[in-house]
């Protein structure tokens, strides 16, 4: 499959581009990262997502496919060389569709709920519900990664992807609020797990540090009124 | 020799969808009736995180989420396709389907069951979702083009508990007038013959739903 033509709009700040950033590295697409702040409203954003107009949005040739699980799932079915993402057998990968699901419809609107949250005891109150949707995840990888590194097993997989995307926002909100959702002590594995992605060869390239991310992410969300999420 | 049950609840859309596509695979499966007020010991040990119907249990493994059922079937058994097989299809039915949940089921529920300004702002945002959607079905005869695909499943609360649900409560989003290409699809699709064995009474589900906004309970 021709890998010229491969164009993804968006900004590395955001964890739902850098999903397709890891599946693009993974597959080892060349692509050219077309930088846009959804919220300043860019005329190529509107003309390839009309629906949504959000990021990411990945650029194939012609076609234009939106939805950065969505896209994941494009890139492993369009690209058959390199490494598959999704895990071979329909259980497993029935169990990874349900946990990435699980990040995207409990964990991320939790993330948006706490930096909307106002006073401490509302803060207390989301702090409480993002522990026990992480000790569900802690759960979730001792299941997938069947005592190997990532949740893919041996090398990254698609649920790696969907919530290794999010590390680096989850350890800006640990520092924005003085709390530890992904530690040692609670979540040993998920500790574990996310030190070996950010030095995996694959994908350490396209993960942004934290401090990186705190500074930059702070930037990003001053240009929009309210919660950023896909 | 492969053994296959489901958990549901016969008024759920969602169960309905996993029912109607294990049916299009000539799939062999045990449906199990759960009294959602009294889940039993069977369907909780199987399912201990969501708790929700629909729940697919095939050899002893259990799986959730209609979305998530959807692709397991497809991939397992063989049979007329549920997803396309080109990519670029596939993630287009993929994108429509979370459309039609996310920017129009989800809405019109919402729109129903909701009073005052937050009414009205679920009604609006439904029929913003609407008429985008209306747009992708014209000149087609389904989602799915000349057959039955994944988007049309997932669609099915729109075809048949919306209109109801709609009447019940008195409140209408979705019309004819505002919406002809969306009500030509749901009439088709409920009519269609493989469909309308797999869908719930119109009556028996206008009498749930009734007794819902009555009690302010689903079950």
């Amino acid at each position: 499959m021709a890998t010229s033509g491969v164009k993804l709009l968006g900004a590395k700040q955001s964890p739902f581009v850098t999903r397709v950033m890891m599946a693009l590295e993974m597959k080892s697409i060349d692509y050219e990262l077309v930088v846009m702040n959804p919220h300043l409203k860019p005329e190529l954003l509107s003309k390839t997502n009309p629906v949504h107009k959000k990021i990411p949005v990945l650029i194939h040739g012609e076609r234009a496919i939106c939805e950065s699980l969505i896209i994941v799932q494009y890139i492993d079915d369009a690209w058959t060389n390199g490494p598959s993402i999704l895990p071979p057998h329909p259980y497993d990968r029935a169990t990874a569709r349900f946990w990435a699901a699980f990040v995207d419809d409990k964990l991320v609107p939790l993330l948006g709920q706490l930096r909307e949250a106002e006073g401490e005891e509302a803060k207390e109150l989301v702090i409480k519900k993002l522990s026990e949707a992480f000790m569900r995840l802690e759960e979730a990888f001792i299941n997938c990664s069947k005592g190997k590194a990532f949740f893919g097993g041996d090398s990254v997989g698609y649920l790696d992807i969907a919530l290794g995307s999010f590390v680096g926002l989850i350890r800006v909100v640990e520092m924005m609020n003085e709390t530890k959702l992904l530690d040692e002590t609670k979540t040993s594995r998920l500790a574990g797990w996310a030190e070996r992605l950010y030095s995996d060869s694959l994908v350490k390239d396209v993960l942004m540090d934290p401090q990186l991310l705190l500074v930059q992410l702070q930037k990003f969300l001053a240009t929009m009124p309210k919660a950023a999420s896909e | 020799m492969s053994e296959v049950k489901l958990f549901g609840a016969w008024f759920s859309p969602y169960v309905k969808r996993v029912e109607m596509s294990l049916n299009l695979k000539g799939v062999e499966y045990e449906y199990i009736e759960e009294d959602l007020k009294n889940k039993s010991p069977l369907f909780l040990q199987y399912n201990p995180i969501t708790k929700l119907v629909p729940a697919l249990v095939h050899n002893g493994k259990p799986i959730f989420e209609s979305s998530v059922i959807l692709e397991y079937i497809d991939e397992t058994w063989e049979g007329p396709s549920i997803f396309p097989k080109d990519p670029f299809d596939r993630a287009m039915s993929r994108f429509w389907a979370k459309f039609v949940e996310d920017k129009c089921s989800d809405l019109l529920w919402k729109a129903c069951w909701s009073a005052g300004e937050e009414r009205e702002k679920a009604a609006k945002e439904a029929e913003e979702g609407l008429t985008i959607l209306e747009n992708e079905i014209k000149d087609k005869k389904f989602f799915g083009g000349e057959n039955i695909g994944l988007v049309d499943l997932v669609a099915n609360y729109i075809a048949l508990w919306n209109p109801i649900l709609q009447d019940v409560v008195g409140f209408h989003v979705l019309t004819q007038d505002k919406f002809p290409n969306i009500s030509k699809w749901a009439d088709e699709f409920c009519n269609d013959s493989f469909v309308e064995k797999y869908m719930p009474e119109k009556e028996k589900v206008r009498l749930w739903l009734k007794r819902a906004v009555e009690t302010g309970s689903l079950y």
